[in-house]
């Protein structure tokens, strides 16, 4: 059954002194799904994708990835398999330019000695600028990151997770603090980047999630609550009760 | 190990407890002291041991005054001098945060550098103040001598003194922390530095008075160290690197992980020190705290989580 | 070619700088002093070694490693072994009681040759040791240590109990490794006397076109993804292992490095001044040494040179007229690099002189002025 899923998350739990933050959870996302998690605060949603990726280490249950156990392997060995994450707050090099920090996130030259002999070819470069023009930073790809907006930057770390071809991209609130029309644009990136793999998203905005997702998920509690397409998660009475309207 | 007899080995490891006693409590004063600035702060503070020699260069100056002008007045000078290795060590603390450390807290690198520059700066001040040769206080007459339990055993009298005030001091100093109101705050700080400020605690304050607490815990250090040895100049930096060592293999945040690992690392290198050399026993006690903090990076005791 | 100069060189502000200094180093140096304190400053080249390893460490991997001494005395002493050896077969040391050893074991009442020192009779030996050494020991210490994740203000205070153990330990077997005074009265290196006028013009010159290789090095190290990497690990290490990197390796790597440039200062050392003692590798030359590349710039190979230079010049200068104030200095030197110029004399030159020199270099048109302690940071 699992072979079947890009992601299989089962019976996973964690608790920090007691407190279960993820309890018992089973999730499942198939190839080229786009799902998105939705949940009030504290439910434990960036929990699941802190485990996902290894940054936090699981009590309990297990995770495979077409087949892999992740639990087992550090952080970087996720990422080589095909996994890729955004954080919350966007976290890139702020002292790099902006081609620099795609380049560094690019595939290649990932050990040691990789790195020493890494020369920036003309393909490493072609794909530097395909993935910037995808993220919409095409004519900002000398400017020192740091300099970006809050929006430009999120769109920067997206870039850094997609030159990095995952299978499966998890983006924690991609459109937290962005204006309309950067949430339009970014809505547009995220349905044409997940053609080929598979993506999971946190997000609260709900006429963005509406624009975006296959499936939902609710969590609540670290627990699942309800799982199934927009409609039917916005009209299931136990969600609503939990969100009190969004 | 020839040549001794079982009772033989059992005075020797009391006696070598005991003298193990007295650097343990030098060493819980000094840890006690660089774990609140540490584990609560984290800021490095270099010259730590500095703070020490303030203590018993106060001590070392009561002495001196009381036997030139009041010598009817010795026995009583010394509690008398410890509370002032307390003040004068804080006060010198507070002015340190005061005018560098507070620049510093966001730079733990940068700090340790600093700090070490400022013990140069201290150690030189010494000098030129006391001279670059030892001196020692005159103790009263209370605090010589030893107490034998059986004919075999010479307990110093001094190293019973010693350790009766640290325990003292830690037992105040957990109090403090965790009973008293300005303790709470001190903890909040640590925890939670945002919303500290937000409920109105001016955590600059609060920085700075336990920046000089952990100052004064050394200075009392400082006032114990002289009854078992002479201060020089550069006394202080005899114990930083085990200060550290205890500070980091307690696990930097409890108080409780402070005093085991300072009991055991003082221990250990007593005894070790009378079955091998003095400098094998430093070597082989530091080589195995540095391969347990290897296998254990955090310590005896781990502090709970937490946000910086 | 073209990546030699890019990479090596530094390109054509690098290519200058570099110049500079070698000419400095090679040209001036040799001319403007006698031959007593051109040994002075090619003993301060050898601590150059260290503070340009630290440049690597600290300045780019962002690792303050106060125990370099360590390394640089490994190197030192592996050197020393080698030529105390030569200088002690039994013809010399006939006298003796018993031939063929070195004097200080001779005066301890050791008989035979300890098992440990033998391969040291072999230059091979002895300079592969050089090398490998530093860098065995410093693979074990930041493996164990940052494969586990310990960083920062830890790893710091632990190279620093490294740097007294090793001390402590060199001190105390006497009869192993001179003690105290460490291992003097050393004579030729494979036949060739090393205390001749001519033998130091040699070293110092051999010393000086190492630094500059080791520079050179350096810069290809660090014009690389690698470098690039380095600095993202510096400001977000978290980042950089979610981008599929085993940051602990390129630690890992760094400090390796940075030992074997160490170890490198610490043989040049021994052979230019003609002893090894442990006064170079505990607690207090460490830290000097951290001093040297702080005070020259964090971030620049180059700087690290000239700041070493200049500390070591002023602590000759000071310490024999006013040994007081010496202390205060360099007190106040850490205080002050910290507090207002964290990058260093390097830092200032970019800050005040190189506006100042690139107009003057307009205005001189053709004949670039070379840039004086420009800094190797990327280009941002």
């Amino acid at each position: 059954m699992s072979n079947e899923f890009v992601l299989a998350v089962e019976d996973l739990t964690v608790s920090f002194d007691g407190f279960k933050a993820v309890d018992s959870l089973n999730l499942y996302v198939e190839k080229n799904e786009l799902r998105v998690i939705i949940g009030p605060n504290g439910a434990g949603k960036t929990t699941v994708l802190d485990l996902i990726c290894g940054k936090t280490k699981a009590t309990g249950g297990s995770i495979k990835f077409n087949g892999i156990e992740l639990t087992k392997l550090p952080e970087y060995k996720i990422v080589q398999a095909g996994v890729g994450r955004k954080f919350q707050t966007p976290s890139i090099y702020e002292n790099l330019s902006v081609f620099e920090n795609l380049e560094i996130s690019f595939p290649r030259g990932r050990s040691v000695f990789g790195s020493l002999m890494f020369k920036r070819t003309q393909d490493v470069t072609d794909r530097v600028v395909e993935i910037a023009e995808t993220i919409f930073l095409a004519d900002q790809l000398n400017e020192q990151a740091g300099l970006l907006s809050h929006g430009q930057k999120q769109w920067l770390e997206i870039g850094m997770l997609l030159i990095q071809d995952p299978e499966l991209m998890m983006l924690d609130e991609p459109v937290a603090g962005m204006s309309v029309s950067e949430r339009e644009k970014t809505a547009e990136l995220l349905n044409k980047i997940s053609h080929g793999r598979s993506v999971i998203v946190i997000e609260h905005d709900m006429e963005f999630v509406k624009r975006i997702a296959h499936k939902v998920t609710v969590l609540h509690q670290g627990k699942l609550l309800a799982e199934g397409n927009m409609d039917a998660v916005q009209n299931n009475p136990k969600v609503i009760e939990v969100y009190l309207g969004h | 190990m020839g040549g001794y007899s079982i009772s033989d080995l059992w005075s020797i490891l009391v006696m070598q407890g005991f003298s193990g006693l007295s650097l343990f409590s030098v060493l819980l004063l000094m840890a006690l002291g660089l774990a609140i600035i540490f584990g609560q702060m984290g800021v490095i503070n270099m010259a730590h041991g500095e703070f020490m020699t303030i203590g018993a260069y106060t001590i070392y100056m009561f002495s001196k005054v009381t036997q030139q002008y009041f010598p009817s007045l010795m026995p009583y000078y010394f509690v008398v001098a410890i509370f002032a290795a307390f003040g004068i060590a804080f006060a010198a603390g507070y002015l340190v945060e005061f005018l560098l450390i507070r620049h510093l807290y966001k730079r733990p690198l940068d700090t340790l550098l600093a700090t070490w520059g400022l013990s140069l700066i201290m150690q030189q001040i010494f000098r030129t103040v006391f001279g670059a040769r030892e001196v020692s206080a005159t103790l009263p007459d209370w605090l010589m001598g030893a107490w034998k339990p059986t004919p075999d055993i010479d307990i110093p009298l001094n190293g019973l003194f010693v350790m009766a005030i640290s325990l003292v001091v830690t037992a105040a100093v957990v109090l403090f922390l965790y009973r008293s109101s300005w303790g709470l705050k001190v903890r909040a700080t640590t925890q939670n530095r945002i919303m500290a400020g937000s409920v109105g605690i001016n955590t600059k304050k609060i920085d700075r008075v336990t920046f000089a607490m952990g100052c004064g815990i050394a200075g009392i250090a400082g006032a114990t160290f002289t009854t078992i040895a002479s201060t020089g100049p550069t006394s202080g930096s005899l114990y930083i690197v085990d200060t550290f060592l205890v500070v980091v293999f307690g696990g930097a945040g409890s108080v409780i992980g402070t005093v085991a690992s300072a009991f055991s690392i003082a221990q250990a290198q007593s005894i070790l020190t009378f079955f091998l050399t003095n400098a094998m026993g430093k070597v082989v006690t530091l080589m195995t705290i540095i391969i347990i903090l290897m296998i254990r990076p955090e310590g005896l005791f781990r502090s709970k989580v937490r946000k910086h | 070619m073209n990546t030699f100069y890019t990479r090596w060189l530094g390109g054509k502000k690098g290519a200058i700088e570099l110049a500079v200094l070698a000419v400095f180093i090679l040209v001036v140096m040799p001319l403007w002093l006698d031959i007593f304190r051109l040994n002075l400053v090619g003993k301060y080249l050898t601590y150059a070694f260290a503070a340009v390893g630290l440049v690597m460490v600290w300045g780019y991997g962002g690792i303050l490693s106060l125990g370099q001494g360590v390394f640089f005395g490994i190197g030192g002493y592996c050197m020393a072994m080698f030529l105390k050896l030569e200088a002690s077969d039994p013809i010399s040391t006939a006298h003796q009681t018993t031939p063929g050893i070195p004097d200080f074991m001779d005066w301890n009442q050791i008989t035979h040759l300890p098992l440990i020192w033998e391969p040291f009779h072999s230059l091979t030996f002895s300079l592969f040791a050089v090398i490998l050494v530093p860098i065995l020991l410093a693979y074990i210490i930041s493996t164990a240590m940052f494969k586990r994740r310990v960083g920062g203000v830890y790893f710091s205070i632990i190279t620093q109990a490294i740097a007294a153990i090793l001390t402590i330990l060199v001190v105390g077997q006497q009869g192993l490794t001179g003690g105290i005074n460490g291992i003097t009265d050393l004579k030729t290196i494979h036949g060739w006397n090393i205390n001749t006028d001519s033998a130091k013009y040699i070293l110092y010159f051999t010393s000086g076109i190492l630094l500059l290789g080791v520079i050179m090095l350096c810069r290809f190290i660090l014009s690389s993804k690698f470098g690039r990497l380095l600095l993202a690990m510096r400001d977000k290490e978290d980042r950089v292992r979610f981008s599929g990197y085993d940051v602990a390796n390129f630690k890992i790597f760094t400090f390796s490095v940075g030992a074997a440039i160490s170890a490198i200062g610490g043989a040049m050392f021994t052979l230019q001044v003609g002893f090894m003692s442990p006064s170079l590798i505990g607690i207090v030359p460490s830290i000097e040494m951290v001093i040297f590349a702080a005070i020259g710039g964090r971030m620049s190979l180059i700087g690290a040179v000239y700041g070493t230079l200049l500390v070591n010049y002023g602590k000759s200068a000071f310490s024999e007229s006013f040994p007081s104030l010496w202390l205060f200095l360099m007190g106040s030197m850490f205080i002050g690099v910290v507090m207002f110029f964290p990058n260093g004399l390097a830092g200032l030159y970019d800050v005040y002189m190189k506006k100042w020199v690139e107009k003057l270099a307009m205005k001189v048109k053709k004949i670039a002025v070379p840039g004086k302690l420009n800094s190797v940071k990327t280009e941002l």
